[in-house]
Order: C-alpha cells, then sequence, then structure tokens
C-alpha cells in the first residue's frame, strides 16, 4: 500500500467519523444560539471558536461534515446507479443506435458547465439538500456511463467473453455476470474522486445560498456567512475552509492510492 | 524661441496653474453608494424606496417637503392658507421656478400632479395619501386650492411624500427614464447596474448646491460594499449593509459613521389569517417566544430600538410597549397549550435578502423551535417575495422592515398582506384622519398603537438603524432618515 492510499485513507476517515460521531455526540448543541459569547476564538471550551451566533464552531463542523457527505454520498449513487447500467448497455450494443442515443444523451449534459446548471436546478426547484442531491447527482451519470462504457468496450474482446457467448449467454448476462466485476475496481477509484467532487459542488451550491438551508449547519454557507467579518474574525473562514479541503485532499489522495492498489494494468506493470 | 512658440509655452504655464487651483478648491464631485438600484425613476408610480433616494429633493420637489430632523417645511409652495374647518387649503407657489426642460412650473402642474395621482388608474404607490382630495382648481397660475372630502391633519405631511412630487404633464411621458423636475440637479446619466450620474442645475431657484456633480453607485453585496467603502471608492454609503464591519470603520481616521434612526419598523410579519395564527393567543405566544434584544446582538450587531408597537420610537406620540411581549419563553409555551397547540405546530419563514432578515430569521427560528415551533426558513430574493408575501399572502411568517414614515395606517386595511381585519382600528383610523388638534391626533395614535400592540397582530422586533459611512470630509449627510432620501443639496466636502 503506498504512502497517498494511507494518508488519503486516515483524512477520510477522520472525516466520516466525525460525520458519524456527531449522531450521538456533539460537544455543544450545534443549534443552539448564545449570542453573548458569539465570535469567541478557539479556546478550551469552543475548540474552534464560536460564530456570530454563538454557536460552536467544531459541533457546526462536525454537523456540516454529516451534510456534506450525506449529499456527496447520494449524488455520487444516482450517478452510479443511472450512469453504470447506461454505459453497461451502450457497450452490450455498441454502434446501435441504442448506444448512440445514450452516448449522445451523454454529451449533452457533458457540454454544459456542471456547477451552473446545478444552480439553475436549484433555482427552479427551489433551494435545499435534496435538489442540490439531485443537480449534483445528474452531473455523475454521464462520468460513469462514460468510464463504465469504455472499460467495458475493451472486455468485449476478449476470449473469456467470447467462451460466455458461445456457452449461450445473452448480452444482459454477460454484462452483470462477466464485464461488471472487471470495471468494478475502476468505479470504486472513479467513486471516490466524483465523491470529492461532489463534496466541492455542494459547498459552491451552499455558498450562493441553494444548498441545505439554515439551521441545517453546511460548510458552504458557514464560509458564505463568514464573508463580512473575515477581517475581525478569521477563524469563522479559515475553519469550515480548512474542513473542505482537509476533506477533498483526503478523498484524492484515497482515490490515487486506490487507483494504483486496484488497477490490475499498473498492477501487473509493477510485478 | 519664436513669438508663437513662447505664447503657447505661456498658455499652457497658465494652464496648469489653472488646473492646480481648481485641485486645492474643495471637491465638488461625490460619489454615493447604495445598496437597491432604482427600478426607473419616477418616484409618482412605484414603491421602490431606491427611487426616492436617488431623486427625492434632487431632482423631484413637492409642495411641502421634509427636512433630515423630519420636520416638514414648505417646498414649492412659498406658503398657504387652510379654512377655518379644514377642508380647503389654497397654495400659493413659488414664482420662477422653471423645470429642467425649461418649462414653467405653476398651478397647472400642481393640479395635473394631483390629478394624476388621485386618478381611477392611477398608478401610484402610496394613493391613501390622496384619497381626501375632492377638488383640485386653478385659481391663478401661482394660486392653487385643494378642497378636501373631510378634514385631514396629516394633509401637508402627506404632500412632502417622494409621492407627492410635481411632475409637469410636458415631460411625464418619458419621466422613467429621464426624469424631468424642478430641483437642484438634473439627471445626467444611467449606466444600468452601476451607476447614475446627477448634475448640478445651474436654473435652479433656490441656494445653489455646494456639488457640481454626484454619482449614485449601486453596491449589494456586503463585502463588495466593505471593499469599495475601504479602498476609497466611493465617498458615502448611504446604509451600510453590514453592521458588523462598522467598528473598523470607527477606528479609522478616514471615515465617519453616522448612526440615525430611520422609519422602519423591523417586525416579524404574521399572516392573521392563516392557521393557527388566525388565533390571538397564538400570536401572543409568538410575541413571547421572541427575545429581541438577542436579534438586536445577533443581527444587528446591537444598533436597533426595541419597539413593541408598530410606530417609530424618535416620534412625539410613540409610547413604549415593548413590556406587552416580553421574552419569555413558559409563558408562550403555557399560551400554546391553552390555543391547542401544547406541541407547537409547523409554519414557513419567509426570508428576503437584507441581514436584519436573513440573519433574524435564523434566530428566530431558534427562539421559536424552543417552545415547539418549527419554523421552515425559506431564503427569498425581493422580486420572488413581493410576489408570494405581499401580493400572494402564501406566508406564514416574514421578517421585514417597514420604511414609510407614519405608516400605521396599513393597519386599517384588511387586504393589506398581513391581513390585520379590526372594525376598531378602522373606526379609530377615520376618526385619526379627521382630527386636527396635534394633542388629540398624539392621544389617538397612542390608542391605536396600543390596541395592535395588544392584539398581538405582528411581532413587533426593533426600529431599523440608519449605519450611514462617509469620508471624513464629508458634512451635511442626513443622519437619521425620515424618509428615503439623500439629499445632496445640504452636502459639501471640508478640506
Amino acid at each position: 500500500m503506498s504512502r497517498n492510499l494511507i494518508l488519503g485513507a486516515a483524512l477520510s476517515s477522520m472525516v466520516v467519523l466525525a460525520a458519524l460521531v456527531s449522531f450521538v455526540w456533539t460537544p455543544h448543541d450545534h443549534a443552539a444560539l448564545d449570542i453573548p459569547a458569539k465570535l469567541q476564538p478557539p479556546n478550551v471550551q469552543h475548540w474552534f471558536g464560536t460564530d456570530h451566533f454563538g454557536r460552536d464552531m467544531f459541533s457546526m463542523i462536525m454537523v456540516g461534515a454529516r451534510t456534506s457527505i450525506a449529499v456527496a454520498l447520494v449524488a455520487v449513487g444516482i450517478g452510479m446507479a443511472l450512469g453504470v447500467p447506461l454505459g453497461l448497455t451502450a457497450a452490450a450494443r455498441k454502434g446501435s443506435w441504442l448506444d448512440e442515443v445514450i452516448m449522445r444523451g451523454n454529451d449533452l449534459v457533458f457540454a454544459f458547465p456542471s456547477l451552473v446548471i446545478a444552480i439553475l436546478i436549484t433555482a427552479v426547484f427551489g433551494a435545499g439538500a435534496i435538489n442540490a442531491i439531485i443537480a449534483i447527482g445528474i452531473f455523475n451519470i454521464p462520468v460513469f456511463a462514460r468510464i463504465t462504457r469504455g472499460a467495458a468496450l475493451s472486455l468485449w474482446e476478449r476470449e473469456f467473453i467470447l467462451a460466455a457467448r458461445v456457452s449461450g449467454k445473452g448480452a444482459a448476462r454477460i454484462s452483470a455476470e462477466h464485464i461488471l466485476p472487471n470495471v468494478a475496481n475502476l468505479l470504486i477509484v472513479q467513486g471516490t474522486i466524483q465523491f470529492s467532487l461532489g463534496i466541492l459542488a455542494e459547498a459552491g451550491l451552499s455558498y450562493v445560498g441553494l444548498g441545505a438551508q439554515p439551521p441545517t449547519p453546511s460548510w458552504g454557507r458557514m464560509l458564505a456567512d463568514a464573508q463580512t467579518m473575515v477581517s475581525f474574525a478569521p477563524h469563522l473562514a479559515l475553519i469550515p475552509g480548512f474542513a473542505i479541503i482537509v476533506t477533498v485532499l483526503g478523498l484524492n489522495l484515497l482515490g490515487d492510492g486506490l487507483r494504483d492498489w486496484l488497477d490490475p494494468r499498473i498492477r501487473v506493470a509493477r510485478v | 524661441m519664436t513669438k508663437q512658440r513662447f505664447r503657447s509655452f505661456a498658455s499652457a504655464l497658465a494652464l496648469g496653474a489653472s488646473l492646480f487651483a481648481t485641485q486645492t478648491l474643495a471637491k465638488s464631485d461625490i460619489t454615493i453608494a447604495m445598496q437597491l438600484e432604482p427600478p426607473h425613476l419616477d418616484p409618482t408610480s412605484a414603491a421602490a424606496q431606491a427611487i426616492d433616494s436617488v431623486v427625492y429633493t434632487n431632482i423631484f420637489e413637492g409642495l411641502t417637503r421634509f427636512m433630515g430632523d423630519g420636520s416638514v417645511v414648505p417646498g414649492l409652495a412659498e406658503s398657504w392658507e387652510i379654512s377655518d374647518d379644514g377642508t380647503v387649503y389654497t397654495f400659493k407657489l413659488r414664482d420662477g421656478v422653471t423645470f429642467h426642460d425649461g418649462t414653467t412650473m405653476d398651478a397647472e402642474d400642481v393640479k395635473f400632479t394631483l390629478d394624476r395621482a388621485t386618478a381611477e388608474d392611477s398608478a401610484n404607490a402610496q394613493k391613501a395619501l390622496f384619497s381626501g382630495i375632492e377638488t383640485v382648481e386653478v385659481v391663478d397660475p401661482l394660486t392653487v386650492r385643494v378642497t378636501l372630502k373631510e378634514p385631514n391633519g396629516n394633509f401637508l405631511f402627506n404632500l412632502a411624500w417622494g409621492d407627492a412630487v410635481i411632475v409637469a404633464p410636458e415631460s411625464i411621458e418619458n419621466i422613467k427614464t429621464n426624469p424631468v423636475g424642478t430641483g437642484a440637479f438634473t439627471f445626467g446619466d444611467w449606466v444600468q447596474g452601476d451607476s447614475i450620474t446627477l448634475n448640478r442645475n445651474p436654473d435652479y431657484w433656490g441656494d445653489q448646491p455646494a456639488l457640481e456633480t454626484a454619482t449614485f453607485k449601486f453596491i449589494s453585496d456586503p463585502t463588495a460594499a466593505f471593499a469599495a467603502m475601504m479602498a476609497e471608492d466611493v465617498d458615502v454609503f448611504d446604509n451600510f449593509p453590514a453592521p458588523e464591519n462598522l467598528p473598523q470603520f470607527e477606528a479609522d481616521p478616514r471615515f465617519q459613521v453616522l448612526v440615525g434612526s430611520t422609519e422602519g419598523e423591523t417586525i416579524l410579519s404574521t399572516n392573521n389569517k392563516q392557521e393557527p395564527f388566525d388565533d390571538i393567543l397564538v400570536r401572543q405566544a409568538l410575541a413571547h417566544a421572541i427575545d429581541r434584544q438577542a436579534i438586536i446582538d445577533g443581527a444587528m450587531f446591537g444598533y436597533g430600538t426595541p419597539i413593541g408597537t408598530h410606530f417609530a420610537p424618535h416620534n412625539p406620540a410613540y409610547v413604549d410597549l415593548t413590556g406587552n411581549s416580553v421574552y419569555d419563553p413558559n409563558k408562550a409555551k403555557a399560551l400554546l397549550a391553552e390555543a391547542g397547540y401544547p406541541d407547537g405546530f409547523e409554519t414557513t419563514l419567509h426570508l428576503p435578502p437584507p441581514s436584519y432578515a436573513r440573519r433574524g430569521g435564523e434566530i428566530i427560528a431558534a427562539q421559536l423551535a424552543e417552545v415547539g415551533i418549527t419554523a421552515e426558513i425559506i431564503n427569498v430574493e425581493w422580486a420572488q417575495w413581493l410576489e408570494s408575501v405581499f401580493k400572494g399572502k402564501d406566508f406564514g411568517l416574514t421578517i421585514v422592515s417597514h420604511t414609510e414614515p407614519m405608516d400605521i395606517g396599513i393597519y386599517a386595511r384588511p387586504d393589506y398582506y398581513f391581513q390585520y381585519d379590526s372594525t376598531d382600528f378602522q373606526a379609530l383610523m377615520d376618526t385619526l384622519n379627521s382630527t386636527t388638534d396635534p394633542e388629540e391626533r398624539d392621544r389617538l395614535l397612542g390608542e391605536a398603537q396600543n390596541l395592535i400592540s395588544n392584539d398581538y397582530v405582528n411581532g413587533y422586533l426593533f426600529q431599523l438603524a440608519k449605519l450611514g459611512v462617509a469620508k471624513a470630509g464629508v458634512q451635511g449627510l442626513w443622519e437619521n432618515a425620515p424618509t428615503a432620501a439623500i439629499d445632496l443639496t445640504g452636502i459639501s466636502w471640508d478640506e
């Protein structure tokens, strides 16, 4: 295992752990206002200080991790659940009208800058975590469809697939039994990368006020709220910013490490 | 050196010297930032405060006008006589006043303006100001006689509003994009989305203002506002959007901070026709569930005066009724139980963009949660707010600042967006409107304040403060905002 993998796994699991622990324990109630105690710098009682309403920043970061992870996870889930079958179908029916329809549809979604369309979707259907998930999820579909189709196409040329066809298996069954297990590694690596992008997208949407709505804490909105106060309470912006960096860096390192570890071509090359 | 060359050299020197000389004189231009851009520039056909901020007293003037301290003084009317029964006002107009297009301002223009405002199809945003007018007659070019249906002690005050400025039939067609008034400044240029420039009117009837040009710049983002002020890109910010930054301006010798009062009663508007807010016990519970001081400290960083009714504390007729709605969550819970909601209920809280609403809303939602009420926060833009809340009345709760002066009369309008329908209050307003004796008026106003406070129509939060920031050398700015206005005529640079 590489150093990247270990570091990435450590950072990512720290964030996931914080999110999980927040369900049962946070140092303070993340939603409890204490106006007289506002804008405290980090101290013994409030490890990350307090925000402009006197809320405990550490608790908010923990619960905010929950929001980020939940939105990114479900969005990636949507992308995989719809994208992978589409990609498998396109590969199985290579060159047919179905393949054309699926891949041109993907091109269409790809052609738009993803965050702009995400903003459009949330602006039309209303701001909120659910709509943010849908908006981010839609852009994960073509990513997974393409990567699946690309990998599956080369597999379809291989002898073991030919053997499966000779034994009378249909395209759907071959896709499920032989193609999917062989592209799974690739999908896990891509899923990790997409997960980190999802966290960034969620933060971006919340920053412009289109993500999870108050009082649900969200890292992006914490950053937006801190904007006018950076000059006298820098911790308000630094802490959520740092949380986003740690998470995205951790997931990217994890993705890289996983690829090195799982990718059969690289593994063979190393041997 | 030939003679010709020498001459040009000398004139260049002289030119340089004269340039230098003007630079040492006091500055005569100013850049004033405001948060919202006006939709157009006709104050007589829209409610948008941003229009008045740009044009009131600068481009357009009324028969009477507000001063910075809230008093009403003669404007285009030099003097007036009121008949003994209080129904006939005879205005004597100033002589020699011309509009910016050169046409004369006379009694015909006044009649045109008032007839336009009272017309059946009038687009005026404050038609109630003019509803008492029976007839407007031109006696001679400089005399106008206005007959009212019944005495109205507020009439001269009403005529001072930006909605009552005098406009001319010759220039009314393009008033929205090319406003032509009688004021000390003429309309210069409007760069949509950026700024509006006004120039000094050399033919002004009154004293010439110290400023030659003024630029209104529109900066909606609080962070950008802070940056623009700090970089000295703008000279004045009319009402600074981020109260948290004021201590930094106060500590900086380059700037002055002017904290004053506005006419903005900031309230938790409650839909009186929607369940469960149609029950007075529920509204009373709301009032006791809210900690005003926490909202003032948390949302406005301490700027703002607590109010207990819909009335400005700096008005002599103000009655302090904050005691009616003291923060007491236990009492709120008891009241909710009595009303049949022991476990609270769910409602919506629509929040327009200003920080008093967005931040105040987060605080109120947390306070309501303490007593069991779940208020779902819905952040909306102003256009959306006007559409769904103000016009559509599709809301449970919302936070908004009512910045019109002396606007307690809105409670007598059952179709107004918070839908308070009380025949007692409507009768009281009728009595008030036909009363001219100042003492009796104050007593009636006190009664009206008590009535809405005891009916817990809305949650009364605080009087919005005016947070002006300006460069240290700017003089003559209004500290308070008796109406939405940035009066350029009194502004000068102290060098």
